[in-house]
């Protein structure tokens, strides 16, 4: 199974450029979706895919030892998209039909109609127990593959995430990563002010975990991080990524619970593009 | 002539969750099963499996909605996935997990409600399920089935892992008379005439088809014949025996153990009103929880006994 590996500060930084791109023109051709969250993601999943830590062959999409990325937080399924495309899973052209009639890009992942997507999701809290039983079928198949679960902070709230949490930590499933995509926000408001999280940390150490908390921004940081996920046994690890709603576009930073599940409008893309730089 | 309960003693023959842990443990030969339990192995019986094939068995905990997740993962890897729990704390609990995880995706999970109906007896409502038809049959593409007895179970349990695609199946607690013999035919989405007869046709399924069965022997007595149709599969209902049974009979009785909404009742109503105008009455627990008590209690205090299915068949007949 291959791994996509780019040591190339540079070329993974044009990715990241060229993923933000996609993601605020789908959107914006959608006139609908959620651009912040995916924006938030793009470091992570870039290293993921291109940094040489997913093995995965988009020719042989179903192939039993790949690796798996379950989208847990499916609202951002235009950053999903956007890596996939780049991946080579499906024409970045056609990253313009999404959330259209007829189009395998939906406004979430929908599984059944576009090979890469793991998981269905869209509801909340539910990618974590699913990326558990991929973690088991490994397990019982004996096959050495690894399992990656990304969730946001909001969606955190959810009891399923910590019932997961509680059995992952329990069962020393040291195939499984999980990344929370800490951008701070949900639909209102901060995730802070709704329903405070911290500390993060020590509560998923608490629930057996391996903890790292790191900028999620930084290229750096994230290889880092997951080499470290790959070098710990006996227990799953947890990657907290704080990371920007919206990063990349000074508009939607500038207010994210305002900017939550909507596009760039239209008077302000070119700008938007020129802040990415693609 | 009055049967009261008399046929169902709920003390003789199998309960359908034992022929269900028993069909399942026999399966296990088949690597690629894999059983879930939310911590009740031991009353719905997939203790037989964990028992033999301890590799291939995971208590999830008392944590229903993370139990249907992993079971979706595991389908996702191919594995066959046996997801088991009250049928109350399952469907209720996990629902959106079933909807999202298992039934949108279709993903190949078999999940099996064991306790359900009201003859749980004296736990109480909270543990009974009276809407949990109505909820299976909610999922686009969902297959339910609920069997009349030990063998049928056994013999549904087999059928639904060697089909293709999300099943519910419906277990109760306590034994029941049986209706079949071990190695009867049965198929899915096929119903089965237990007893012919061309008045009336009672359609049921679950512990309430041996009930339709005294019913129509006490329906003779006063020389009416009844056929009695087994719709063990609510969904997808086969079609063509109701409209013989609505064809041929004057009309039909449907007796369920369950509410009256959603459930075999309303599904037979639908797929009828389609034909034509068709004679009907409904024997159900109404639109109502039960209490606790003893199963025989219950059933008589719901209106769930062969009496009740001989009044409806008169009301149909009645001119």
């Amino acid at each position: 199974m291959p791994k996509a590996r780019t040591e190339d500060a540079a070329e993974l930084e044009r990715i990241t450029r060229t993923l933000r791109r996609d993601i605020v023109i789908a959107t914006s051709a959608a006139a609908s979706g959620h651009p912040s969250t995916s924006l938030s993601m793009v470091e992570v999943v870039s290293i993921l895919f291109f940094g040489g830590v997913l093995r995965y062959d988009p020719k042989d999409p179903h192939n039993r030892e790949r690796d798996r990325f379950i989208l847990s937080k499916g609202h951002g399924a235009p950053g999903l998209y956007a890596v996939l495309a780049e991946a080579g899973y499906f024409p970045a052209d056609d990253l313009t039909t999404l959330r259209r009639l007829g189009s395998p890009l939906e406004g979430h992942p929908n599984m059944c109609r576009l090979p890469g997507v793991e998981a269905s999701t869209g509801s909340l809290g539910q990618g974590l127990s699913v990326g558990i039983g991929h973690a088991l079928g490994a397990s019982i198949d004996e096959l050495d593959y690894r399992v990656y679960v990304m969730v946001g902070d909001g969606e955190s709230e959810q009891g399923q995430i910590w019932e997961a949490a509680m059995y992952a930590g329990n069962h020393s499933l040291d195939n499984l990563t999980l990344i929370i995509d800490r951008n701070g926000y949900q639909q209102t408001d901060s995730v802070k002010n709704i329903q405070s999280l911290d500390p993060l940390d020590k509560k998923l150490e608490a629930f057996g975990w391996a903890v790292r908390d790191i900028d999620g921004h930084s290229l750096d940081e994230v290889r880092a991080a997951f080499e470290w996920a790959q070098s710990i046994t006996g227990s799953p690890q947890a990657i907290i990524a704080n990371t920007v709603k919206g990063k990349g576009v000074s508009l939607l930073e500038s207010d994210p619970a305002k900017w939550h599940g909507k596009p760039v409008p239209e008077e302000d893309k070119d700008r938007a593009l020129e802040e990415i730089g693609a | 002539m009055s049967f009261g309960i008399s046929r169902i003693q709920l003390e003789e023959g199998t309960s359908t969750r034992e022929a269900f842990g028993e069909a399942l443990a026999q399966a296990g030969s088949n690597l690629n099963v894999v059983v879930l339990d939310g911590d009740v192995n031991n009353s719905t019986f997939t203790k037989n499996f964990k028992d033999e094939y301890p590799d291939r068995f995971f208590n999830v905990g008392i944590a229903e909605s993370n139990l249907v997740g992993v079971a979706a993962g595991l389908a996702g890897c191919g594995k066959l996935p046996v997801v088991s729990s009250f049928s109350a704390f399952l469907l209720c609990n996990a629902y959106d997990q079933i909807r999202m995880s298992v039934a949108f995706p279709n993903q190949n999970v078999k999940l099996v409600g064991t306790h359900a109906g009201i003859s749980i007896g004296e736990d109480g409502p909270s543990q009974m399920t009276v809407e949990d038809v109505a909820l299976a049959c909610s999922f686009p593409g969902f297959t339910v089935i609920v069997p009349a007895d030990g063998p049928s179970a056994a013999a549904a349990t087999h059928a639904m892992l060697e089909r293709e695609g999300p099943t519910f199946l419906r277990c109760g607690r306590p034994k029941v008379p049986n209706v079949y013999e071990n190695g009867d035919a049965f198929l899915v989405g096929k119903a089965n005439t237990v007893r012919d007869g061309d008045d009336v046709t009672i359609v049921a399924n679950g512990i309430m088809v041996a009930m339709a069965l005294d019913a129509a022997e006490g329906l003779s007595g006063e020389g009416i014949s009844a056929r009695v149709v087994d719709m063990h599969t609510v969904k997808p209902i086969d079609t063509s025996a109701l409209e013989k049974a609505a064809n041929e009979t004057k009309g039909v009785v449907v007796a369920e153990e369950h509410m009256a909404y959603g459930g075999l009742g309303a599904t037979v109503a639908m797929t009828l009103a389609e034909r034509g105008p068709t004679r009907m009455a409904f024997v159900n627990i109404g639109d109502t929880y039960a209490t606790s008590g003893k199963p025989d209690e219950l059933l008589l205090q719901f209106g769930l006994t062969p009496d009740a299915i001989m009044d409806a068949a008169r009301r149909v007949l009645k001119d």
